[in-house]
C-alpha cells in the first residue's frame, strides 16, 4: 500500500511553490520597475535643472559616461543640442506616464461606463455602441490617433484627447462583456427581487464583479497607450517641441546614427522596459485575480 | 451560407460609410482654412472665394457632405494642392508598396511563428516554451519605430550589410518587412502556442488518442486545424496592427508606402490626400476582415451550415 | 490484499486485464494529490465489470491510466502494474501503449459531443481507425464506417456519413462514437460515464447496443459509472470507489442485495425507489473528501454512520467478511455489522 516511490513528490511540491513564487515575482518586479521609472521621473528633471529648450553647443553629442565642463557626468551622454540625455529621458518618462495615466483615466472611465450602461440596458443603446466599436475598430488605432493629432496640433491635451478616443472602445467591449455574462446570475436577480433600483445594481452589484478584467485590461492598456505615445512624438504629431518625450528623442536621434548611437536608443530600451514591466503586470494581475481569464 | 455571407457584406459597407463620414467630420475640424492653405497669405480675399466656391467649401455642410460620399465611392477625393494631381493617383501610386510589404511581413511571420508556436506547445512548461514565451512577451513590447532605428544602426551604418532606404532593391525590403513582421511573429506564436495547448485538452484529442493515433498525427490532423480557426480571425484584426505598423515603418525607412504619404500629407496638411490615404487603408482593412469572416466560415462547419 | 485476490480459486483462466496496486499523483498548485491509491481489479474476457463512484473517486482516472491517457505532464502513474497480454502498461512507453489502443483496447466518453472532432465528417472520424491504424484506401475505409454506422443504429446512414457532428442529436453520437471504438474490434472496451449526458430514454437504447455488441464480439467492458441504476442491468460484478480506492467489490447481485460497506449501504439507500412507500430518502451526510487532505485511517470515516476510533487508525484493505459470498471483498473493519444491519 505505502511503497509508492516518495521521492516523486518532493520535486513535484517544489514545482507547485515555485509557480505560486512565480506571481510574486511577476507582480513585484514589474511594479518595482514601473515605480522606479516613476520616481525618477519626478524627480530626476528637477535635480538635474533640466531645461529642453536650453542650447549647449559645447556639450553636444558627448557620449556615455562623459564629464562635462562643469565636472558633471553625463551617464547616458548628451543629445545634439547638449543636453543631458538621462535628464531627457526621465522628463520624457514623465510625459509618458502623465499622458497614460490621463488617458487610461478617461478612457476607463467613460469606455466602462458606456459599456456597462449598453450591456445592461441592451436594445438600440447596445446596438449603437457596437456599431460605433465596430468602426472605430476599422481604423487601426494609430491611424486614428495620427488623423486626430493632425488636426487637433500638437500638445499634451491633444494627445490624451486622442490616445482616449483610440482607446475607450477598449475598455466599453470587456464591461460590455462582463455586464452581459453577469446580469443573468443569481445574485444580481437577487438583488432586483430586492427591489433595488437599476443605478444601484448597475454601480454596486455589476461593477464589482466586472472589475478584475477590466483592471486587467487597463495594466496591459497603458504599455499600449505609453508606446503610443511615443510613435505620435515620434511622426512629429504628439507632443509639441519644446516638451520631452522618449519618442521625440528617438526621432531626433536618427539623423545622428552613425555618430552618436546612444540618442536613439538608449530612450528606446526605457520605453522598452516600461511596456514590458506593464504587460508583466498585466499577465500577473490577470493570474492572480482569475486563472480562467487567460484567454484575454 | 448565403445570408451569413450577404450579412458580413453589409456590415462592411456599413463600416465603410462610417469610417467616411468619422473622416469628413474630422477633416472638416481643422482648425485651418483649407483654401488659405492654398492661396497662401498674399491672397485677395476676391481669390479666396474664388478657390472656395471652386472646393466646395462654401455650400452647406450637408451638400459637401453629399459630394464627398459620391467622391468615396468613385474614388474621387479631390486633388492634392501640393503636387496637384488627384490625391487618389498619389495612393495609387504607393498602395502596391505597402501591399508587398504587408504580403512579405504576414507570410514571413506565418513561417517563422508557426514552427515556434507548435514547439512551444509540444514542449509546454520546458525550458524551449520558456525561451519562446518569454521572447514574444519581449518582442511585443518593442517599440517598432525604435527597433527600425536600431535595426538600421546594426545592419546599415555599423554592419553596411542592408541599404536602409527606399525601393531600389529586394535587400532595402528586408529591414522593413522585418520590423512590420516581429510584433505579428510574437502574437502569432503566443496564439498558435495556447490555441494548441486548449484544443489538447479538448475531448476528441483524447478520442483521436484512444483510437491509437500517433501524437505527431493528432497534432496535424485534429489539433492544428481547430487551433487555429479562432486565430484567423486575429490574424484579420492584425492586419490592422500590420497597417499601423507600416505608417510608423515607412516612414523610419523612408519607404515610399501609403503611410508615408499619409504622414508627409499630414505635415504639409495636405487633407485631400489625407482623407484618400484613411479612407484606402481603412477599406483595405475592412476588405481583410471581410475575407478572413468568410474563410473562417468556410473552415468551421458549424458556421458554413447554420441556416 | 494481493494474495487474497490471487487466491481467489474462482478464476481459473488468467483474466484479461489485470491491474494490481495501482498509483495515481496529481500534481497541482495547491500540492499532490493520491488520486488512485492502491487500485486493484480484474476483467475476465468477456465479461462486464462496472466501476462505480462519485466524481473525484478515481473512477476515471483509472480508465485514463489504462488507457495512456492520464493528462501530462500532471498526472503520472507512481506505482503498480497493468497487465494485459503479458505486457505491463503502466511500465511501457506511451506510444506503446497506444498501439494496444483501438485494437486491444478501446474507450468511449462521457460527452459524445466534445469527443469529436467538431471540423471534420463523422465519416471520416469513424473511418480514420482503418485508414490510419490499418492502412485502407480512404475509399474502403468509407464503406467500413458505412458498414458500422448502420450496426450502430444510425438511421440514413449513406446520406449522413458526410454530415457533421453537430447535425447530429446526442445519442445518435454516442452511437457514432461506439461505432469507432468498436471499429478494430477491440477485446476490452471502457465505457466511461457513457450515458450521462444523456436523456433517459436514450440511455436505455444505448445501454441495450452496447450489451448486443457485446453478444456478438464477446468483448469484455468496463462500465464507469455514479450511477448505480444504468449499471445493473447489464454488469455481473461491480467495484464501489471511494478517495482512490476500491473498497468493496464483488458480484453486483451480491453487492447490491448485500452491501458490506457503509458508503456503498448508503448509496443504495439513497436511491428512489429502493425504500418502502412513504419513508424518506437517506442520502450520505457530508461531501467528498479533498485528495489534497485525506482523513487519517478510512477516507469515508467522518460521513460514516458507525465509525468507531480504530477507524482513524489505519486504512482498511480490502478483505472477505465472515458470511460474505465468494469473491465479495470489503474494505470496512466493521462490515460484519454493515451486513447484520439489514
Amino acid at each position: 500500500m505505502t511503497t509508492a516511490p516518495t521521492t516523486s513528490a518532493a520535486p513535484a511540491m517544489t514545482k507547485a511553490r515555485r509557480s505560486r513564487w512565480g506571481v510574486h515575482t511577476r507582480t513585484l518586479v514589474p511594479c518595482a520597475i514601473i515605480a522606479l521609472i516613476a520616481v525618477g521621473a519626478i524627480f530626476v528633471p528637477v535635480l538635474y535643472g533640466y531645461d529642453p529648450l536650453r542650447v549647449d553647443l559645447a556639450d553636444r553629442l558627448k557620449p556615455p559616461g562623459s564629464v562635462l565642463p562643469n565636472g558633471s557626468i553625463a551617464v547616458f551622454g548628451t543629445d545634439q543640442i547638449g543636453s543631458d540625455l538621462f535628464a531627457q529621458m526621465m522628463a520624457g518618462a514623465r510625459v509618458s506616464l502623465i499622458i497614460g495615466a490621463a488617458t487610461l483615466a478617461i478612457a476607463g472611465v467613460i469606455g466602462v461606463l458606456i459599456g456597462m450602461l449598453a450591456g445592461y440596458y441592451g436594445g438600440w443603446l447596445d446596438t449603437v455602441l457596437m456599431r460605433v466599436a465596430d468602426i472605430q475598430l476599422a481604423f487601426p488605432a494609430i491611424l486614428l490617433a495620427v488623423l486626430l493629432a493632425a488636426v487637433l496640433g500638437q500638445g499634451v491635451l491633444n494627445v490624451i484627447i486622442v490616445l482616449s478616443i483610440s482607446n475607450w472602445v477598449v475598455f466599453a467591449r470587456i464591461a460590455r462583456s462582463q455586464v452581459l455574462a453577469l446580469k443573468d446570475r443569481e445574485y444580481v436577480e437577487a438583488a432586483r427581487t430586492l427591489g433595488l433600483g437599476n443605478f444601484h445594481i448597475i454601480f454596486r452589484t455589476l461593477l464589482p464583479g466586472s472589475l478584475p478584467p477590466i483592471l486587467v485590461v487597463g495594466t496591459v492598456e497603458l504599455g499600449h497607450v505609453v508606446l503610443a505615445e511615443a510613435a505620435l512624438s515620434f511622426l512629429g504629431v504628439g507632443v509639441p517641441m519644446g516638451t520631452a518625450s522618449l519618442g521625440s528623442t528617438i526621432a531626433n536621434g536618427v539623423q545622428y546614427l552613425s555618430t552618436a548611437w546612444w540618442i536613439s536608443t538608449l530612450p528606446g530600451v526605457l520605453l522598452l522596459l516600461l511596456v514590458l514591466a506593464t504587460g508583466v503586470l498585466g499577465d500577473a494581475v490577470r493570474d492572480r485575480l482569475d486563472p480562467r481569464l487567460r484567454s484575454l | 451560407m448565403l445570408g451569413y455571407v450577404i450579412r458580413r457584406i453589409l456590415l462592411a459597407v456599413f463600416v465603410l460609410w462610417g469610417v467616411s463620414t468619422v473622416v469628413f467630420i474630422i477633416v472638416r475640424l481643422v482648425p485651418a482654412d483649407p483654401a488659405l492653405l492654398i492661396a497662401g497669405d498674399t491672397a485677395t480675399a476676391d481669390q479666396l472665394a474664388a478657390l472656395r466656391n471652386q472646393m466646395g467649401l462654401d455650400r452647406p455642410p450637408l451638400v459637401q457632405y453629399g459630394s464627398f460620399l459620391g467622391g468615396v465611392v468613385t474614388g474621387d477625393f479631390g486633388s492634392s494642392y501640393t503636387q496637384s494631381v488627384p490625391a487618389m493617383q498619389l495612393v495609387a501610386q504607393a498602395l502596391p508598396n505597402t501591399a508587398l510589404l504587408a504580403f512579405l511581413a504576414v507570410l514571413g511571420a506565418l513561417v517563422v511563428s508557426f514552427p515556434l508556436g507548435v514547439v512551444a506547445a509540444v514542449r509546454v512548461n520546458r525550458p524551449i516554451d520558456r525561451i519562446v514565451t518569454t521572447g514574444s512577451l519581449i518582442v511585443q513590447a518593442l517599440p517598432s519605430f525604435w527597433i527600425g532605428v536600431v535595426l538600421l544602426l546594426i545592419f546599415s551604418r555599423t554592419l553596411k550589410w542592408l541599404p536602409s532606404a527606399d525601393l531600389t532593391s529586394a535587400q532595402s525590403l528586408i529591414l522593413p518587412t522585418t520590423v512590420l513582421a516581429l510584433p505579428l511573429i510574437a502574437l502569432l506564436t503566443r496564439l498558435i502556442r495556447s490555441g494548441l495547448i486548449e484544443v489538447n485538452g479538448e475531448g476528441y484529442i483524447n478520442t483521436a488518442r484512444a483510437k491509437g493515433m500517433r501524437e505527431p498525427a493528432i497534432l496535424f490532423t485534429h489539433a492544428i486545424r481547430n487551433a487555429l480557426i479562432p486565430i484567423i480571425t486575429v490574424v484579420g484584426l492584425a492586419f490592422g496592427t500590420l497597417l499601423g505598423g507600416a505608417v510608423v515603418t515607412e516612414t523610419v525607412f523612408s519607404f515610399p508606402g501609403i503611410g508615408k504619404l499619409l504622414v508627409s500629407s499630414i505635415h504639409v496638411r495636405d487633407y485631400s490626400v489625407v482623407q484618400a490615404c484613411v479612407i484606402v487603408i481603412a477599406a483595405a482593412f475592412v476588405l481583410i476582415n471581410l475575407l478572413v469572416d468568410l474563410l473562417y466560415a468556410y473552415l468551421d462547419p458549424r458556421v458554413r451550415l447554420a441556416k | 490484499m494481493t494474495e487474497q485476490l490471487v487466491a481467489d480459486s474462482r478464476r481459473a483462466q488468467s483474466p484479461l486485464l489485470s491491474v494490481r496496486d495501482l498509483q495515481v499523483e496529481f500534481t497541482t498548485s495547491a500540492g499532490i494529490a493520491r488520486a488512485l491509491d492502491g487500485v486493484s481489479f480484474d476483467v475476465q474476457a468477456g465479461e462486464t465489470l462496472a466501476i462505480l463512484g462519485e466524481s473525484g473517486s478515481g473512477k476515471s482516472v483509472t480508465s485514463q491510466a489504462i488507457m495512456a491517457l492520464l493528462p501530462k505532464p500532471a498526472g503520472s502513474i507512481v506505482g503498480g502494474s497493468i497487465l494485459y497480454d503479458g505486457i505491463d502498461l503502466a511500465k511501457e512507453p506511451v506510444s506503446r501503449v497506444r498501439d494496444l489502443c483501438a485494437t486491444d483496447i478501446a474507450m468511449i466518453f462521457q460527452d459524445p459531443l466534445s469527443s469529436l472532432n467538431p471540423v471534420f465528417r463523422i465519416g471520416d472520424q469513424v473511418a480514420e481507425p482503418f485508414r490510419r491504424r490499418l492502412g485502407m484506401g480512404k475509399k474502403e475505409a468509407l464503406a467500413r464506417a458505412l458498414e458500422l454506422l448502420k450496426r450502430v443504429g444510425i438511421a440514413d446512414a449513406e446520406r449522413r456519413i458526410s454530415n457533421y457532428p453537430h447535425q447530429f442529436s446526442g445519442g445518435q453520437r454516442q452511437r457514432i462514437m461506439i461505432a469507432m471504438a468498436i471499429a478494430l474490434k477491440p477485446r476490452i472496451l471502457i465505457a466511461d460515464e457513457p450515458t450521462t449526458a444523456l436523456d433517459v430514454t436514450v440511455q436505455a437504447q444505448i445501454m441495450r447496443l452496447l450489451a448486443e455488441l457485446q453478444a456478438e464480439t464477446g468483448m469484455a467492458m468496463i462500465l464507469i459509472s455514479h450511477d448505480l441504476g444504468v449499471v445493473a442491468d447489464s454488469a455481473s460484478r461491480v467495484a464501489i470507489m471511494y478517495a482512490g480506492r476500491i473498497i468493496e467489490t464483488g458480484g453486483i447481485r451480491e453487492v447490491y442485495d448485500h452491501p458490506q460497506h457503509p458508503y456503498t449501504k448508503g448509496l443504495l439507500d439513497s436511491i428512489p425507489g429502493a425504500h418502502a412507500m412513504g419513508e424518506p430518502l437517506r442520502p450520505i451526510v457530508g461531501s467528498p473528501p479533498n485528495l489534497l487532505d485525506l482523513p487519517a485511517g478510512c477516507a469515508f470515516h467522518p460521513r460514516c454512520p458507525i465509525a468507531v476510533p480504530e477507524c482513524r487508525a489505519a486504512v482498511p484493505s480490502l478483505r472477505e467478511p465472515e458470511g460474505a459470498a465468494l469473491g465479495h471483498h470489503v474494505a470496512c473493519i466493521r462490515a460484519e455489522e454493515v451486513r447484520s444491519h439489514d
